[in-house]
């Protein structure tokens, strides 16, 4: 059944044709974040897709992954274009090497999930959390309940990691 | 050879230097064009056939891209008198140019058609926004996109902009040396009399510019503009019969991808861009390498485009991008001078194609600047790059252009003089 939902007034839809989309979903509905592995060669893989990026096997069974990670790279939205985020900068874009599978199945790879920079409860951050957080920063995953069976992947801060002393983040404040 | 390659340069390649393009044309570049992109592309494509020393009975092919925000290759024939044996309309932005000019040497080699105009019209700031604002900001996200625009990752800026700041973490790359791509182009466009914006900036212009997303301020980012060009290809033998000096097509590498194009930040590093991937075609095909080229034309949809693209094309080590772009070498009396029109930066935005009619002005030694035309119709260069003069690189015999699509895809051309 195809799913609808609204994150600030910016309407969300996956049709009924979309069963790994729907799927996804469903796992992130629950909250509980899952991911294909590949029945052929085990890796996982983000985001869904028909098939193994890396060995073309269409199979695959949906495992639960930890969502666990440390941020890659992000960008810091001053100026938002969709009118869902206007009046909400600044807001980050999170780009989050999960801890599971990095470095696999070669060096530069990772599961490298996008989200945004989030408050505990999934909405978004306030100015001097952003201001926290860069390159290297640990997170962890919540989500924001966007309608009836649909929920997207969110981060925040992990409060029980141990953080980098000083995260990276673009020079000019 | 580039010592930062060991490719093979020696094998033959059957299509080098077979084509040229033999004709440019562009429209005004304004922010207001007040017509439809039919008027302007009809417009673009008869100056570029003037240009040429063409008529309608030459022209039997064409091709065109866009991100339906233009009008179809059949209504711009139709109102030329143009009766095609070819015609595609692509769809596609930054990037198709040299891929388009790829294809239609393919088309002609297989006998389909004999001369193909290449196009692209838009109405890039008073119709369908290219910074994604206006109406394609507002239209629902489903299905695939929930993964990006979702969360407030649409425009080109914010899709990029996690590469941008990547290398700046890997390489030390510092916002003063990226914001010298803008003081450049903006130098090169005070050279143009048909640039959009002439005034030359500083990089305190550029780095006190309001933030749009980290790293980008606004003067990080490309004009958005009204605009029709067109660029006319045929084969070698025709070239000659055409009013101006060829320019010769060494070399295309069109629309290469990095691996996992669906999203590829999933491969790393995410640093590297897909020049690292398209200049081990370039270069064997050409059979130059990039110590080679005197001008190129790296794609400015925003200033780190052509850092990471000069970079990871070999014209300076991976890394080394920053340093490049702010040492002088792009400038006009440089040693390898970029985007020698202003670029999209400062000329105007037209997803790639004014990056290539500028390259093929400068082989003819022919550039449209501000120098006083002799007896003899052409201007008569001065090679004095001050404000409002000469922006003609002297002998140029081969130039690279560098276009862009997104981090992942990218495609690429090498020219020569005719």
């Amino acid at each position: 059944m195809a799913l609808e939902g609204d994150r600030y007034g910016m309407k969300l839809t996956v049709n009924d044709l979309d069963i790994e989309n729907l799927e996804y979903f469903r796992h992130c509905s629950e909250h509980n974040f899952h991911l294909q592995k590949c029945t052929k060669d085990g890796l996982l893989r983000y985001p869904p897709t028909t098939a193994c990026p890396w060995c073309t096997n269409p199979e695959s069974e949906w495992v639960p992954v930890e969502g666990k990670g440390t941020i890659h790279s992000y960008t810091e939205i001053h100026h938002a274009i969709q009118p869902a985020f206007k009046g909400r900068t600044p807001y980050m874009l999170l780009v989050v090497d999960l801890d599971t599978q990095k470095g696999q199945p070669t060096e530069h790879e990772a599961l490298r999930v996008v989200g945004n920079l989030t408050t505990p409860d999934g909405e978004l951050a306030p100015p001097d959390m952003v201001k926290k957080v860069g390159i290297g920063t640990r997170v962890r995953m919540v989500f924001q309940d966007v309608g009836e069976g649909l929920s997207l992947p969110m981060w925040t801060i992990d409060e029980t990691a141990q953080q980098p002393e000083k995260p990276w983040r673009y020079p000019q404040e | 050879m580039t010592p930062n390659s060991d490719m093979d340069v020696s094998t033959p390649r059957s299509m080098r230097d077979q084509f040229a393009i033999v004709g440019v044309g562009e429209t005004t570049y304004t922010r207001g064009s007040g017509r439809s992109t039919r008027a302007l592309g009809t417009w673009a494509i008869r100056n570029a056939m003037e240009d040429a020393g063409l008529g309608p009975d030459d022209i039997d092919g064409m091709l065109s891209y866009s991100n339906n925000d233009s009008t179809p290759a059949t209504f711009m024939a139709g109102d030329l008198g143009i009766r095609l044996n070819f015609f595609m309309d692509c769809y596609g932005g930054g990037s198709s140019t040299e891929a388009l000019i790829g294809m239609a040497t393919g088309v002609i080699a297989a006998g389909m058609c004999k001369t193909v105009v290449i196009f692209r019209a838009m109405n890039g700031f008073s119709q369908v926004r290219i910074g994604g604002t206006g109406a394609r900001s507002a239209v629902p996200v489903d299905g695939d996109n929930l993964h990006s625009r979702a969360y407030g990752w649409q425009s080109a800026g914010q899709m990029f902009a996690p590469s941008f700041l990547r290398h700046m973490y890997d390489y030390g790359t510092t916002p003063e040396q990226v914001a010298m791509v803008k003081v450049v182009h903006s130098e090169h466009a005070s050279n143009n009399p048909k640039a959009l914006y002439k005034k030359r900036l500083t990089v305190d212009d550029v780095l006190s510019s309001r933030m749009i997303c980290k790293p980008l301020h606004l003067l990080d980012c490309c004009v958005e503009t009204d605009n029709a060009t067109a660029i006319i290809v045929t084969s070698i033998d025709r070239a000659r019969d055409c009013k101006h000096r060829p320019a010769i097509i060494r070399s295309i590498a069109g629309r290469v991808c990095k691996p996992r194009a669906d999203m590829h930040y999933q491969a790393g590093p995410i640093s590297t861009v897909a020049g690292h991937y398209a200049k081990d075609i370039l270069w064997p095909n050409a059979g130059v390498g990039p110590e080679d080229i005197d001008v190129t034309g790296a794609y400015d949809a925003f200033t780190f485009t052509t850092m990471l693209q000069l970079e990871d094309y070999g014209f300076c080590k991976k890394g080394e991008g920053g340093q490049y772009v702010s040492d002088g070498t792009t400038r006009l009396g440089g040693k390898r001078p970029n985007n020698t029109s202003g670029g999209h930066l400062c000329e105007g935005y037209t997803h790639g194609m004014n990056m290539v009619i500028e390259n093929v002005r400068q082989l003819r030694g022919d550039v449209d600047d501000s120098c006083p035309i002799g007896p003899d119709g052409k201007r008569q260069h001065t090679y004095d790059y001050r404000e409002g003069g000469c922006r003609q690189v002297k002998d140029v015999e081969l130039t690279a252009n560098l276009g862009w699509a997104n981090p992942g895809t990218g495609s690429a051309m090498v020219m020569m003089r005719g």
